[in-house]
């Protein structure tokens, strides 16, 4: 169809590396035996009900549950918490005699909970079921015999139905890549959906199918794969294809998985091989380890504990009603002979009075089962789901520009961002946007570029200083208005360099950034603008400054490299094509790339650009010209935090380079176990001898309020850590930038490039490079020295930093930790790990470089094991996936690094700064919030239940509740559970506005105040308390005397009643005194509750009395009427709550909370005060020791103290600060008047 | 919140950005936690305002419940012991025995009572509120005749001689069975026994045509025989009993004397002593009491009241003495001790 409008191109040589090596490997030996066993029959049909059969089809099934097993699956979850076992075995057990209250009303509540929890199950589990049916209807084409192509549901795809999947589209299935629109048959696929990578892939499928590029081709179409059975592994795959009697090896090169995407390439026919869960996404997808907040262990532990109280009270009521059961029967005479002891059941059976103990111990631990809230589980999961909602919700957490808002994919862990000790962050993408932009060069020698980079903009913002009025123009001028680029300089831009003293250097500089790469341009057919697809965003920065500055590459092909330059001599653009010889690509190990190209001239070029470390011992002798003034210039590059690279080129003769092609070729296509190492050793033979012509500065951009938002954290007392693949001197500089490190503070670097073990490499095998060193040490001797020599190094340097940490201790110094990748892997060993936390820890700023994703995970582990304190990682790539499911918490960000580690974080953010109102204030809130909210749980079930209690020590613990057993059974589900969830979802102590403001209040979330155990056995004991208060002054007041004027006396439905009313007041009462923060919702559930128990007790009353049974009329008849209903009501109201409100209102005065503080400072209306905020606010004991703030303070205490040395005092210039100290002050102050 | 939820959990969908032009969550006060709220703190003028107010209501009430709870006048009479015949050793035989337990004695007014006069019979160490004793009646058959054999809760009085015991149940069983009458210079004091029992347990719980059948008859007789003759609905005495007590003390309506009883009057009282609280060493009173507006005697809810009015006028002074002396100073560090141990260093 398309055939005139097919690119026929051969891509396969720029991929060299890894298109070469798909020859047959001893795994296909396996193939037919076990683990080998998949045989798929190709676009046949007859055999296509047997592939169903033995395969299945394509459906992907993401839910929990399915409708049969949604019910005994669900409840089983729920009764493997122990609580809710707990009620279970209550619940059957209320059935028998032994039980204190009717099995009914004893179920009901336990029904309502079990129900809730599983309607929300059944939500979630439904939203997943509806994005499975989106996912299986999508469309393709599929192959329905005689060439036709039809469109069809991606669910009834079956194992071997050939398929045509257009650009754009997802593959539908794992299928074997048969042909696409290219003649050899490649295509681009974007992975980002399995691995979060965002460059794209090259699959090529065989040559023997290569051809099949019409529908019609698949007409007669048969062939046979044979490969292994599903499996999770998403790079590797072994197979073969039979096609027309000839065996094709297969590889995962010819692998297309589901899920990704078909890119820059029409449309591709495939074979399904793998359907449904046997792809390999669905093989990969396994449910992140779950998490559970600080909060929630405490709250188990805490349960456990009432268990205890429980199981201790009940046993010592068992034993009382066991001697009592005793004495009722002396000698045959029988004692209470209203009990009729001598015919008894065995529940009162004075001859047994130990089994009736026993038995009596069951009917207790029933009773007093409502020391265990039945709602708590189920109350606290509905609330964290709404504060999850809030999160979501949040307008300040949504980031515009890539339209995402914060996201929250679990609830579980909401108050644990409240307690946060420790931030690991990662740099690239978290802490800068990872968007590169060209912004310095350096070229013979000579600097170019004057736009300012962050560091720069940032010291500038912070200093304040009258320096150079020029910079700040330079600062305001600096727009970048193309995306990876922002470079001025008129010396070259414009076609300036030409004028330029070394012009040719400039020229060829410019070429090699235009050629030397690999990425493929895209030429947008209207415009006929050219953008840039590239494997990392460096790169692209660099064939986009070639653009800007006169090297337009627009076109690659297999062989060629298009380029539009401008000529010097003409001024004119000019089309040149390089013929592309080899690209020698780039890896972490070679840290370099190069290009071998013959231009039109038949010159043949070496392109080389690396890191500097390995360029300049490339670098030949007569090619030196500029290196002195280039490293200079690299130096100050890196000082402010830019990413530099070396480029050089050299000039290749015929003979050198066929010599070289020859032997690249012949190791390419080796097989042994050391072909790597001989490619490694060929590339290396020809990269020598270059000549220099400059380096490149590219700036990988802060994100936006990141200093600011480290400052706020800091001084809330959040320790960040920075963890980063990068290099040292650039992890340095971006910690410059954000402030993590100032001048003045003591650096401690803890690196493995020290002279001596330098020295000692350089005996060793001086060319191997480091880490091959390191890998390689246990196979031979020699190397086994440097392992060693560099722990003990590695030792000793935490040794002596740890000294420098004690008598830093007493002049105040802030240390900051630098540690490289290499030593992290010895200072994580076992044995040296804990001096290395304890420095770490020591430490104002611990930066990591160079560290694998797997360190970031033992780092991540290493603190939160030892310390015992909150982690948090934050971070937006698949490296950082271990990180993340490691810390308490892993927040994702959601930036251009693709979903992966979105995927496996708890919370989502798009942006670093946004972490600070993540934290300060939806974290400080749920963790106020939800420990608020569990110690109120327990102080009312404790309140209630230890009524029941004090009601069997005068009913000689024969087991008889106090309240009907309706009232019982619905206290925690109606009359107190609204004013607590209410509480879980809304209560302030104070407002967004003052937790940004006074970020130290977070401190009372990292030392647990408002959940220490202090703090819950203090509301236990109020519980214990208020439940006396109401049971000793409600038989006193009700004692045997008429309480009312008609003369009659107070039955057991009266006295039952009326202490469940003081029970429902003050417990919602409590509820009002405690929180602070009265919305109408507030006031609607917990006046509500209060009501609705009344409207209870009215409505159960006028029902039939052999429903309502003791409660028949009791409010109507008996204490409504009856004055001294309302007012022993009021009394024990408030003599119940007095104690409380006395312990608050003392406390409130002389040892205000920080939260209450600033409640102060709200109320006084003293926000404006910008002393007494300030007072407030640097009240701090802690030093804040890093952040801007720190930073500014630090250059304060500088000043003072050269001031002091001078001892000149400019009062002028002093005033001028105050003045400007006050101005600051005053307009913070009003921006919160407001 | 409906609207909220799924838009929250629509940022998980990728379809959801395609639906919808932007996944900018909708700005209203709920959902930014921004509502209108009253943030109520305990300032010390609010403190001193929430005492005063407390004590400036509860000293008036407890006085007026002090002065209620004065104003009843209630005689007291102990006779478990006093009705014994001295010579009796074995207290629990005599009160089985069939003998003449029929006790005189006179009650001395020493304030004018004013009618309606309660007379109350109150036990002592009683347990009516053991589970046993609590659940076994049948209140079905309490209330329809058709329900006569449903008694499976009142165990083991049940059926006697093979018939179910209307009213059954160890409640009923235990009926109290003292009789009091009083006499005031020779003159009967008719005791009303109508209209001591709560209306709804009248109307609703106890059958009108409901009779008492087989009642005591089994191998152990407990208290009080029922006139076989009068419905349920009637037979005040046990819907008083039934109305099981709270508490091991507890009074019981026994009626009312509905004439004045002046100062100075004796008044005899003629008690059939048959109801033993022998074996659980129970003790019997009879008591006479009038009632306020509040009820009978009892001055603990006046005591109560003046007590937490008074406590909360000593705070409220208290306050206002430090809020004067001591005034609240922001910024003193020792307010801040709770950030001198970091945690975590």
């Amino acid at each position: 169809m398309a055939g005139g409008r097919r690119r026929r191109h051969h891509f396969s040589r720029i991929h060299a590396f890894t298109c070469g090596r798909a020859s047959m490997r001893e795994e296909h030996s396996l193939i037919g035996g076990p683990g080998f066993s998949r045989k798929v029959y190709c676009n046949d049909p007859e055999r296509a009900m047997e592939s169903l059969l033995s395969y299945g089809d394509n459906y992907v099934r993401t839910t929990k549950y399915t409708l049969a097993t949604f019910i005994p699956k669900s409840l089983f979850e729920q009764f493997r918490r122990v609580a809710n076992f707990y009620f279970l075995v209550c619940a059957v057990l209320s059935f028998f005699p032994v039980s204190p209250y009717s099995g009914v009303s004893n179920v009901v509540p336990l029904l309502v909970v079990v129900a809730a929890t599983m309607v929300k199950e059944f939500i979630e589990d439904f939203r997943r079921k509806q994005q499975d049916i989106e996912m299986n209807n999508r469309k393709v084409k599929v192959h329905r015999g005689d060439g036709v192509f039809d469109i069809s549901k991606w669910r009834d795809l079956k194992v071997g139905d050939v398929v045509r999947v257009e650009k754009d589209e997802f593959f539908p299935a794992d299928l074997i890549l048969l042909a696409s629109n290219y003649d050899d048959a490649i295509c681009y696929v974007e992975t980002m959906n399995l691995d979060g990578e965002t460059n794209l892939k090259l699959k090529q499928a065989l040559e023997g199918s290569s051809m099949l590029q019409e529908d019609s081709n698949y007409q007669n179409f048969r062939a046979v794969i044979t490969c292994e059975d599903p499996n999770a592994n998403l790079y590797t795959f072994v197979g073969s294809l039979d096609l027309e009697d000839q065996q094709y090896p297969l590889a995962p090169q010819q692998l297309l998985l589901r899920d990704s995407k078909l890119r820059n390439t029409d449309f591709i026919y495939g074979v399904v091989i793998f359907t449904g869960h046997d792809t390999k996404v669905m093989q990969n997808a396994t449910d992140p380890p779950s998490k559970r907040s600080k909060i929630e262990k405490r709250m188990d532990k805490i349960i456990y504990c009432l268990f205890v109280v429980l199981i201790l009270i009940s046993f010592i009521g068992s034993i009382f009603f066991g001697l009592m059961t005793d004495d009722d029967l002396e000698n045959g005479r029988m004692k209470r002979w209203y009990l009729r002891p001598d015919n008894t059941e065995i529940y009162y059976d004075p001859n047994s009075p130990v089994v009736a103990a026993i038995l009596h111990f069951l009917t207790a631990l029933m009773l007093y089962g409502y020391l265990i809230p039945i709602s708590l589980y189920v109350s606290i999961e509905i609330v964290k789901v709404l504060q999850s909602i809030f999160i979501n919700q949040d307008v300040h957490m949504y980031y515009a520009e890539t339209d995402k808002p914060a996201h929250a994919r679990t609830s579980n862990l909401n108050e644990e961002l409240g307690q946060v000790d420790t931030i690991l962050s990662d740099k690239t993408g978290t802490l800068t946007c990872n968007s590169m932009e060209f912004i310095k060069c350096s070229i013979a020698g000579v600097a170019y570029g004057r736009g300012a980079t962050e560091v720069e903009r940032a010291l500038s913002r912070r200093q304040e200083t009258p320096f150079s009025q020029e910079f700040k123009e330079r600062i305001s001028e600096s727009k970048p208005s193309i995306k990876g680029f922002n470079f001025k300089d008129e010396r070259i831009m414009n076609g300036n360099w030409a004028k330029e003293p070394n012009a040719n250097v400039i020229q060829n500089f410019l070429r090699l950034l235009a050629v030397c790469h690999t990425a493929i341009p895209e030429i947008d057919e209207e415009t006929g603008k050219v953008s840039y697809e590239a494997e990392s965003p460096d790169e692209a920065a660099f064939v986009i400054a070639a653009r800007e500055l006169g090297f337009e590459f627009y076109e690659r092909t297999h062989t060629t490299i298009s380029l539009r330059e401008l000529d010097p001599m003409s001024g004119n653009k000019i089309e040149r094509s390089y013929k592309l010889l080899n690209i020698l690509e780039f890896s972490s190990a070679r840290k370099r790339m190069s290009v071998i190209v013959r231009d039109e001239e038949g010159k043949l070029l070496l392109l080389s650009k690396g890191a500097d470390s390995v360029m300049f011992e490339r670098i030949a002798k007569n090619g030196r010209e500029f290196e002195e003034y280039t490293k200079q210039h690299i130096s100050e590059y890196a000082d402010s935090g830019l990413r530099t690279l070396i480029l050089a080129y050299r000039e290749l003769n015929e003979e050198e380079y066929n010599q070289f092609n020859k032997e690249f070729t012949e190791a390419k296509n080796l097989v042994s176990a050391d072909q790597e190492q001989i490619v490694e050793r060929i590339i290396q033979s020809i990269e020598k001898d270059l000549i220099l012509l400059g380096a490149t500065a590219v700036e990988d951009k802060l994100q936006d309020g990141v200093p600011e938002c480290i400052d706020k954290l800091a001084q809330a007392g959040i320790k960040l850590w920075v963890l980063t693949g990068d290099k040292m001197e650039t992890a340095i500089n971006i910690g410059f930038a954000c402030s993590l490190l100032r001048q003045g503070m003591k650096q401690i670097i803890i690196s493995s490039d020290t002279p001596e073990t330098k020295s000692l490499e350089k005996m060793e095998d001086k060319s191997a490079a480091e880490v091959i060193a390191i890998a390689c040490c246990i196979n031979f001797d020699g190397t086994l020295l440097i392992f060693q020599a560099i722990k003990s190094s590695v030792i000793r340097q935490l040794r002596e930093a740890k000294t420098l940490l004690t008598t830093s201790d007493e002049n105040f110094e802030a240390l900051a930790l630098i540690i490289d990748g290499k030593s992290l892997t010895y200072a994580l060993e076992d044995d040296v790990k804990d001096s290395f936390l304890e420095l770490a820890i020591g430490c104002a700023s611990v930066i990591c470089c160079r560290s694998s994703p797997k360190q970031k995970a033992l780092v991540t582990r290493l603190v939160k094991m030892r310390t015992g304190s909150t982690t948090l990682a934050i971070g937006d790539g698949a490296n950082d996936v271990g990180m993340l499911q490691e810390a308490d918490i892993g927040i994702g960000i959601s930036g251009v690094e693709g979903m992966q580690a979105v995927m496996s974080s708890d919370i989502a953010i798009a942006q670093f700064r946004y972490l600070e109102r993540l934290l300060l204030v939806h974290g400080h809130w749920c963790y106020r919030r939800i420990s608020s909210m569990i110690c109120y749980f327990f102080y009312k079930n404790i309140a209630f239940g230890f009524t029941l209690f004090f009601f069997e020590l005068y009913a000689s613990f024969s087991g008889q509740a106090a309240y009907n057993d309706w009232f019982l059974s619905l206290y925690n589900v109606f009359f107190t559970s609204l004013p607590v969830i209410a509480l879980g979802v809304f209560d302030q102590d104070v407002s967004s506005k003052h937790c940004l403001r006074f970020p130290l209040l977070y401190q009372e979330g990292i030392q647990n105040i408002l959940f220490s155990w202090k703090r819950i056995i203090g509301w236990a004991l109020n519980g214990v308390v208020t439940s006396a208060i109401i049971f000793f002054f409600c038989i006193r007041t009700m004692e045997h005397q008429a309480f009312r004027k008609g003369g009659q006396v107070v039955g057991l439905e009266v006295l039952g009643a009326t202490m469940y009313t003081c029970v429902v007041w003050v417990v919602n009462c409590q509820m009002a005194l405690s929180i602070s923060y009265f919305t109408y919702i507030q006031h609607i559930f917990i006046w509500g509750s209060i009501i609705f128990w009344y409207i209870f007790l009215l409505a159960y009353g006028a029902i039939d009395p052999s429903f309502s049974t003791t409660a028949y009329k009791v409010f109507i008849e008996a204490l409504a009427p009856a004055p001294s209903f309302w007012f022993i009501t009021l009394l024990i109201l408030i003599a119940s709550l007095l104690p409380y409100f006395v312990y608050a209102s003392i406390q409130m005065r002389f040892f205000p909370m920080y939260h209450q503080m600033i409640q102060w400072i709200r109320k006084d209306g003293q926000t404006s005060d910008p002393e007494y905020c300030d007072m407030v606010r640097q009240r701090s004991i802690r030093h804040t020791t890093v952040g801007t703030t720190a930073r500014l303070e630090a250059s304060k205490r500088l000043e003072a103290s050269k001031r002091l040395e001078i001892s000149v005092h400019s009062s002028a210039s002093k005033r001028i600060e105050l003045s400007n100290f006050a101005a600051s002050k005053r307009s913070e102050g009003n921006s919160e008047d407001r | 919140m409906a609207s909220s939820s799924a838009a929250g959990a629509g940022s998980t969908d990728p379809t959801a950005a395609r639906r919808n032009n932007t996944k900018r969550p909708k700005y209203s006060k709920f959902t930014q936690q921004e509502l209108p709220a009253c943030k109520p703190i305990l300032t010390p003028r609010a403190v001193i305002s929430a005492f005063l107010l407390v004590s400036v209501v509860f000293v008036p009430i407890g006085v007026a419940a002090l002065i209620a709870s004065r104003k009843v006048v209630e005689i007291v009479y102990r006779y478990e012991s006093k009705c014994i015949p001295p010579n009796v050793t074995d207290k629990v035989a005599y009160i089985q025995s069939s003998a003449d337990k029929t006790c005189k004695f006179s009650l001395h007014v020493e304030k004018h009572m004013k009618s309606p006069i309660y007379v109350y019979y109150q036990l002592d160490n009683f347990y009516q509120n053991h589970r046993r004793y609590v659940k076994s009646r049948s209140d079905e058959q309490l209330r329809d005749p058709g329900e006569e054999d449903s008694t499976s809760a009142c165990k083991p009085e049940d059926t006697a001689n093979g018939k179910a015991i209307v009213p059954c149940g160890l409640i009923a069983w235990s009926l109290f069975n003292d009789t009091y009458s009083f006499s005031r210079d020779n003159h009967n004091l008719t005791v009303n026994k109508k209209g001591i029992s709560w209306k709804s347990d009248r109307e609703h719980k106890f059958g009108k045509n409901v009779f008492p059948k087989n009642f005591q008859n089994s191998s152990i007789k407990g208290g009080a025989s029922l006139n076989e003759s009068i419905p349920l609905s009637e037979q005040e005495d046990l819907i008083v009993w039934m109305r099981t007590a709270a508490l091991p003390t507890f009074r019981k309506l026994y009626g009312k004397i509905e004439v004045d009883l002046n100062e100075g009057d004796s008044i005899n009282v003629t008690l059939q002593n048959k109801y033993n609280t022998y074996s659980f060493n129970g003790r019997k009173k009879l008591v006479l009491s009038t009632t306020s507006w509040l009820g009978g005697k009892n001055d603990f809810l006046g005591i109560a009241y003046l007590t937490v009015g008074g406590l909360c006028f000593f705070l409220a002074l208290a306050f206002t003495i430090v809020y004067f002396v001591k005034p609240r100073q922001l910024g003193d560090p020792t307010y801040l001790s709770w950030n001198r141990n970091p945690g975590g260093h």
